[in-house]
C-alpha cells in the first residue's frame, strides 16, 4: 500500500476550550489541562465586509482555523490550493431553509440558497485571498477528516504542490440535532507540502507518513476528549493533533517519530506516522 | 498526466436511461425539458425528470437508503451493465482497490425538506422514520453506490455545486496515479428537490421558459436530475478503453460566491491547465460540451473564457437544453456526452436557441453535426467560483 510523506508546514485551531493553536498545543500534549469551554470564533477580517455579513459559522470556523495555519506556515494563500472537508455544512442554515420550505410562502432568501453550497468556506475561503488556485470540498460522514487528509497528501504528492487542509463542523440546531447529534463546532487547518525542500529548511512542524490501514482508530486519553472526538468528525483528527503537539514542545533532541491511527471509512482506518521534520 | 483509460461509463436523465437512449436523443435533437412541477413545488418552469426513478425499489439490503436521489443512483447503475463492469473491475483489481468518488449538490436533501412538513406538533421532531445519515448526509449517495457495488476502497463525496462531478475524475486519477488504488468508479448524482428550485427561483436564475443556452433572450437554466457513472482503470487492467481521460483543469474564481467572474477568468485558467496537463495545445481540441447554463452571466463570461483560450472555430454547444441543468450531476452527465460523441463521430446540437445572441462569439452549434473527434472538453463551473475543464480522447 502507498505512503504518501507530507511536512506539516503550519496548523489552525479552533474548538471549545482550544483557541489557537499555540495556545492549545499544551492542552493536547497533557489532556488532564484541558477544560471544556465554548468555541470562539473570530469574526473573519480578511473577507470584504458584504461576504462577512452573509458568512456563517462554519464559514468564520474555516477561515479562523485557515488563517492560523497559513499564517503559521508563512505561505503566499494566493496561490495554495485548498481541500475543505466538513460533515454536514452550515448547519443553521439548512436548518432555515428546511424550515422556509415547509411553510406555504416558501420564501427562500437569495442568501440563504447561496450559502447552502457544501463549498461554501472555500468559496468565502478564495474570496478572501483573491486565490484563483483549485479547490475541493469533501463530506465523508464521520471519516470527513480521514477523507480529506487522504486528499490533501494526495494533492501534496501528485501535483507537488502545498495544499491547506481544513476539517471543520458545526452543531446542527434541533430538530436535526436529534437525528445527526455533532457535540461542538470545531475547526483545525494544516498546511502540508510534499517537496523535500521544505522539510530541510527547518520550517516544517513534522513530516507525516499517511497510508491506509485496518486497524482500530486511536482515542484520546482522557474522557472528555475522547468525547469531543467521538462526537465531532472534524476533531476525529485529536489523536494527529496531539502527537504534533507533542512535536511542537517536547525537546527536538529527543523526538521520535510516533504512530496514530485515525477514524476513516470503517473497517480501514488511516495509519499517520509523525515524524521530526528531516527524520522520517 | 498519463491518458487514464475508461473501460466503461453510463448516463441516464431526462433524454434516457443508458447510453443508448441518450445517444438516440441527442442525435434527434430531442429535449427532456418538460413544463411540470415537481413534488408540492408551484413555480414556472420546466424541468428534466427522470420518471422511471419513480418506479425504482431498492433492494432490502439497501433500504436504509431509500430516497429519490438513492434511487436515481441505483437506476444508473443497472444500466448498461455497469455493475457488471464494475464487479469484474473488483475482481480483478480487489474490492479494496477500487475507490468511489461521486459528486452531488444536494444528495437526499428532499426527504429531509418533506421530514420537516411532518414534525411533532408538541416536540417540533422529526419524524421516526427520517433517515439523516443514509439520505441527506451529503456523503449518503457515495455510500449508497459503494455498499451497492461491495467496492472497500476509498471514498468521498466532492460536492462543489455544478462542477463537482467533473472534479471528481481528478480525485480518481490522483489516487490511482501514486498507487492508493487500481480503479475508480467516479461520476454525478442530483435529484430534484425543493432547495434548488426555490432557491434558484429565488436568485431570479429559473427561467420560466425552457432554457435557452447562448440565446440573446436567455432567462435563466431549467434544473434537470441525473445520474452518471465512469470507471477509470490503470492501464495494465484496461483491456478495452472506451475513452480516454487525458486531463482535469480545476481553479477558483475568488471572486464571488453565485456569479462568475464577468470575464471567466478562473474559467479560462481551468481550461488552460486541463490543456497543460494533457500535454496538448489548443487547436487539438474538436469540440468542447460548456457549461452553458443559460443564465446571462455563466453565458457571456463563458463565452469571454472560452474564446480567450480556444479562439472563435471551435464547435462548442450546451446540451443542458436537452438535460436540463443537473448541477451536481452534470460534470458527469457531460462527460458521458462526450463519451458517446467521441465514440459515434458526432457533436451534439445546443437546443432551444431561436435569436442568437450576437454578443458571443464562440462558434456554436445549433444543429448537430458528424465528425471524426480524437480530442474533446468539457466545462463544469459552480457557486463558489469552482471551475473544472476535462479533456476527453477517443478509444484506440
Amino acid at each position: 500500500m502507498s505512503v504518501l510523506s507530507v511536512n506539516v508546514l503550519g496548523v489552525g485551531l479552533r474548538g471549545p476550550g482550544l483557541e489557537g493553536w499555540e495556545k492549545s498545543a499544551p492542552l493536547l500534549r497533557d489532556a488532564a489541562l484541558w477544560r471544556a469551554a465554548p468555541t470562539v470564533i473570530p469574526a473573519p477580517e480578511r473577507l470584504p465586509s458584504a461576504e462577512r455579513r452573509r458568512s456563517g459559522a462554519i464559514v468564520k470556523l474555516s477561515i479562523a482555523a485557515a488563517e492560523e495555519a497559513c499564517v503559521a506556515a508563512g505561505i503566499d494563500t494566493r496561490s495554495l490550493a485548498t481541500v475543505f472537508t466538513s460533515s454536514s455544512g452550515d448547519v443553521q442554515n439548512c436548518h432555515m431553509l428546511c424550515e422556509a420550505l415547509a411553510t406555504p410562502e416558501r420564501a427562500v432568501s437569495p442568501t440563504r440558497f447561496t450559502n447552502s453550497v457544501h463549498n461554501a468556506p472555500a468559496g468565502y475561503w478564495h474570496i478572501a485571498t483573491a486565490s484563483r488556485a483549485p479547490s475541493t470540498s469533501l463530506c465523508a460522514f464521520d471519516a470527513s477528516f480521514g477523507a480529506g487528509l487522504l486528499e490533501a497528501a494526495a494533492q501534496c504528492v501528485s501535483l507537488a504542490r502545498p495544499v491547506l487542509l481544513v476539517a471543520a463542523d458545526v452543531p446542527y440546531p434541533q430538530p436535526l440535532h436529534a437525528k445527526r447529534p455533532v457535540g461542538e463546532a470545531f475547526g483545525v487547518a494544516m498546511v502540508l507540502d510534499a517537496s523535500p525542500a521544505s522539510g530541510s529548511s527547518g520550517d516544517a512542524l513534522a513530516r507525516l507518513q499517511v497510508s491506509v490501514s485496518h486497524g482500530q482508530p486511536e482515542r484520546c486519553e482522557t474522557p472528555s476528549l475522547e468525547s469531543l472526538r467521538a462526537q465531532v468528525p472534524a476533531a476525529r483528527a485529536l489523536p494527529l493533533l496531539r502527537l504534533l503537539a507533542q512535536l511542537a514542545l517536547d525537546d527536538p533532541r529527543g523526538a521520535q517519530a510516533r504512530r496514530c491511527t485515525l477514524e476513516y471509512l470503517a473497517p480501514a482506518t488511516l495509519d499517520v506516522v509523525v515524524a521530526p521534520k528531516g527524520r522520517a | 498526466m498519463k491518458p487514464l483509460p475508461i473501460t466503461d461509463y453510463t448516463v441516464t436523465s431526462a433524454i434516457g436511461v443508458g447510453r443508448d437512449a441518450t445517444l438516440a436523443s441527442l442525435r434527434a435533437a430531442r429535449s427532456g425539458l418538460r413544463r411540470r412541477q415537481f413534488e408540492t413545488a408551484e413555480l414556472p418552469a420546466w424541468l428534466g425528470q427522470v420518471d422511471a426513478a419513480d418506479e425504482v425499489r431498492l433492494p432490502e439490503a439497501l433500504s436504509a437508503f431509500d430516497c429519490r436521489n438513492n434511487r436515481l443512483a441505483w437506476l444508473a447503475l443497472q444500466a448498461d451493465g455497469f455493475a457488471q463492469s464494475v464487479a469484474q473491475a473488483a475482481r480483478r483489481h480487489g474490492a479494496g482497490r477500487v475507490g468511489v468518488f461521486l459528486g452531488t449538490s444536494t444528495s437526499g436533501i428532499l426527504q429531509t425538506e418533506i421530514a420537516y412538513r411532518h414534525r411533532d406538533p408538541a416536540s417540533g421532531a422529526l419524524p421516526e422514520d427520517f433517515r439523516y445519515e443514509e439520505t441527506h448526509n451529503t456523503y449518503s449517495v457515495a455510500r449508497f453506490v459503494r455498499e451497492a457495488l461491495s467496492l472497500e476502497g476509498p471514498a468521498v463525496v466532492v460536492s462543489t455545486a455544478c462542477s463537482s462531478s467533473a472534479k471528481v475524475f481528478a480525485n480518481a486519477q490522483r489516487m490511482i496515479d501514486l498507487g492508493l488504488i487500481d480503479a475508480a468508479v467516479v461520476g454525478g448524482v442530483d435529484s430534484l428537490c425543493l432547495t434548488t428550485l426555490y432557491g434558484f427561483n429565488s436568485l431570479e436564475l429559473l427561467s420560466p421558459d425552457i432554457c435557452r443556452p447562448w440565446d440573446a433572450a436567455r432567462k435563466g437554466l431549467s434544473i434537470g436530475e441525473a445520474a452518471a457513472y465512469a470507471l477509470l482503470e490503470r492501464e495494465a487492467g484496461a483491456s478495452d478503453a472506451r475513452g480516454w481521460l487525458l486531463g482535469v483543469g480545476e481553479t477558483s474564481d475568488g471572486h464571488h460566491m453565485s456569479s462568475p467572474h464577468p470575464q471567466g477568468a478562473g474559467a479560462a485558467q481551468a481550461m488552460r491547465e486541463a490543456l497543460a496537463q494533457a500535454g496538448l495545445a489548443p487547436r487539438d481540441v474538436n469540440y468542447l460540451n460548456l457549461h452553458g447554463t443559460a443564465t446571462p452571466g455563466n453565458d457571456a463570461a463563458e463565452d469571454i473564457a472560452v474564446v480567450e483560450v480556444f479562439g472563435t472555430d471551435l464547435p462548442c454547444s450546451s446540451t443542458k437544453g436537452a438535460t436540463g441543468h443537473t448541477l451536481g450531476a452534470a460534470g458527469g452527465v457531460e462527460a458521458a456526452v462526450c463519451l458517446l460523441a467521441l465514440a459515434h463521430g458526432f457533436m451534439p446540437a445546443g437546443l432551444n436557441r431561436s435569436t442568437p445572441d450576437a454578443t458571443l462569439r464562440c462558434n456554436y452549434l445549433d444543429a448537430g453535426r458528424d465528425a471524426a473527434l480524437s480530442v474533446v472538453a468539457s466545462n463544469s463551473f459552480g457557486f463558489g467560483g469552482s471551475n473544472a475543464c476535462l479533456l476527453l480522447g477517443a478509444g484506440r
